[in-house]
């Protein structure tokens, strides 16, 4: 594929060269955001107004992020020229991650179950079911999002009602705010089921032959064999709950459920008309990004790859 | 979740379909396997029957009310829609839709064709590829903020690098006619490297040979590109293409973030109008008939885009 085959080596042509500062100015457009990110996150928030257009951190600092997890006093936060307000971004990050792991841990588990048993197994219905499953990929999100909304309400004032719960009580908020996710997505069932399908019948026909049940055929066989597309299933899955925010924004307002990107959001949309907190706003913007490096560091190829499968497979 | 990764199934799974069909066989049934299918299946039936198939039909009878959620809701026909069709703001939120859509969809869909092309030609590396992909991994609101701060009219890097370039520097979310390009442009960065890196991949099941002989022949970059690597790469952009514009059509996020509709209602896009109606005001009837009404129009608007792209499938 690289045109070296076509050309002899060593020989660098105009097109070349013209290509490569092409790619160049797309990294650096790609990435010079998120360093500004940080820049503005380093920077006093004194000195932001005063210096805008340096492009290193004006006077390094630490303190945006100490004030964004809350490790601020108010007096320090006022000695230091900001407002004093409370900017305490902890709280939502850990609800982030548990909305995104409780998410992932049983959109994946139960769409492969059923992935499972539409990949393998012969029943009434099968194909017009997973029609059924597969049309609903068309649904546009917010066609669900009002009835889902009235749903997961109406259920809530029913268990308040019934056993008495604080209507802020945060099992409630997050089980109402996960449970759309829970249980299956059209796509994950679809995505496992592709990968299931691809597997070799062999070893579960010598394990029936065995004597081996659905259930061992399914956890000691499918589910390890199949340890790649779950683990991209289960990334793919994270990365997207992290990232969620219309949903949240209707269902978990309250603080003991909020997570990071309705946080803010609202943070941001509530400043006072003066102007915004910026360095605090990119110190936070920060922390949300974090989580999804770490995870991208680690299993950047098989995001990567996942992508050539949706595409082509 | 609505991303763009959830649609790309659905031309693929007719296709699998239609292979289906013509090879049924009638099919035998144990008790024992269907009792098994069914307890593996159950969780996710009823995931999809409560927060999928109810929540549509459901969706259609709230429709056809009036309701605010703390009164009893009042049946009214398709009073809902007949408002909606006359609103000059609702109508108003589709123009602006298609607005950003169009500013939108070229641009990225371009931009996107120069990367991969750029990496197939230059590069594979892992690298290049996961820096293309990160603004894509980002959440929206995260891109969004990023990006007011940098657009920023007063003290945004952006404008003060045209100033300092000797040009005036613009509105942008704030102006009434910058808002939406400036939205579109946002989105372009986040979504340009992930659109890039399908094509990129379309681009690898091109046979390398066909280069050599157009080579061989003496064609030169551009006739490569118009004669081989453009036909052979339209399933590709006709894929690409259908489901950008779906996911574009939805833009939500980044308006609520930005701009919240405003200027006025220059960015008040169709989703803004759906939420603001059902969430701020509480009409629901109003708010579910819009995103009917949305649904129907995503709809035709597939159904031309895969007539469009099948009528040429003879080019390959």
């Amino acid at each position: 594929m690289s045109s070296g085959s076509s050309k002899p080596v060593g020989k660098m042509s105009i097109n070349r060269i013209l290509l490569w500062i092409g790619l160049v100015v797309v990294l650096f457009v790609t990435l010079f955001p998120f360093w500004w990110v940080l820049r503005t996150a380093w920077t006093t928030q004194g000195q932001v107004f005063n210096d805008t257009s340096s492009l290193l951190p004006v006077e390094f600092t630490w303190y945006n992020f100490r004030r964004v997890l809350g490790l601020v006093s108010t007096e320090e936060a006022l000695a230091a020229g900001g407002s004093g307000q409370s900017l305490n971004f902890f709280l939502f990050l850990r609800n982030s991650l548990i909305f995104a792991t409780l998410v992932t841990l049983g959109q994946v588990f139960f769409s492969s179950m059923s992935a499972y048993a539409f990949a393998r197994l012969k029943f009434p219905f099968r194909n017009f079911l997973f029609t059924l499953y597969i049309s609903a990929l068309m649904v546009p999100g917010i066609v669900l999002l009002i009835p889902n909304f009235i749903l997961v309400l109406n259920v809530r004032e029913f268990f308040v009602e019934t056993f008495g719960l604080a209507s802020d009580n945060p099992i409630l908020g997050f089980s109402g705010m996960i449970a759309p996710f829970f249980l299956m997505t059209p796509f994950a069932v679809f995505f496992l089921r592709q990968f299931f399908l691809g597997i070799n019948k062999e070893v579960e026909e010598a394990a029936t032959i065995d004597g081996a049940s659905y259930a061992t055929l399914y956890f000691r066989i499918i589910l390890p064999l199949a340890q790649a597309p779950l683990a991209t299933l289960g990334i793919i899955t994270f990365i997207q709950a992290w990232n969620e925010y219309l949903w949240p924004l209707v269902i978990g307002r309250e603080d003991s459920v909020k997570v990071l990107t309705v946080a803010l959001s609202i943070f941001q949309s509530q400043q006072p008309s003066g102007a915004p907190d910026w360095t605090g706003l990119m110190a936070a913007t920060t922390m949300a990004i974090i989580p999804v490096l770490i995870v991208y560091m680690i299993v950047g190829r098989r995001v990567l790859d996942s992508i050539q499968f949706t595409g082509f497979k | 979740m609505e991303s763009h990764i959830q649609e790309l199934k659905s031309e693929e799974e007719i296709k699998g379909k239609q292979k289906k069909k013509k090879v049924r066989v009638k099919e035998t049934y144990t008790v024992r396997e269907t009792r098994a299918a069914f307890l593996f299946l159950l969780p996710s039936l009823i995931g999809f029957t409560a927060f999928y198939f109810i929540p549509a039909i459901r969706g259609v009878w709230i429709s056809l009310h009036e309701w605010d959620l703390l009164t009893e809701k009042t049946f009214i026909g398709t009073e809902n829609y007949a408002e909606l069709l006359g609103s000059r703001e609702f109508r108003n939120s589709f123009w602006v839709t298609l607005k950003y859509v169009l500013w939108n969809i070229p641009f990225q869909t371009v931009f996107a064709v120069f990367i991969a092309i750029m990496m197939h030609r230059l590069t594979k590396s892992t690298i290049v590829r996961a820096i293309i992909l990160l603004p894509w991994l980002m959440p929206n609101v995260v891109v969004g903020l990023l990006w007011v701060w940098l657009l920023d009219p007063g003290i945004g890097i952006v404008n003060i690098g045209i100033e300092a370039l000797g040009f005036d520097g613009l509105k942008w979310l704030g102006g009434l006619d910058t808002a939406v390009p400036s939205i579109a442009l946002i989105n372009i960065w986040r979504h340009m490297g992930y659109t890039a890196l399908l094509i990129f991949a379309g681009l690898q099941t091109i046979p390398e040979s066909l280069y050599e002989a157009a080579s061989i022949d003496g064609a030169n970059d551009s006739q490569t590109f118009w004669r081989i690597t453009v036909p052979l790469l339209r399933p590709v952009l006709a894929f690409v293409l259908v489901t950008t514009v779906i996911g574009s059509f939805q833009i939500f996020d980044t308006v609520a973030v930005t701009t919240q509709g405003g200027p006025i209602n220059a960015t008040e896009v169709v989703n803004w109008f759906i939420f603001e109606r059902g969430f701020d005001r509480f009409k629901m009837g109003e708010a579910t008939a819009a995103s009917m009404i949305l649904f129907s129009v995503l709809i035709v608007v597939s159904l031309i885009q895969l007539r469009l792209f099948n009528a040429d499938e003879s080019d390959f």
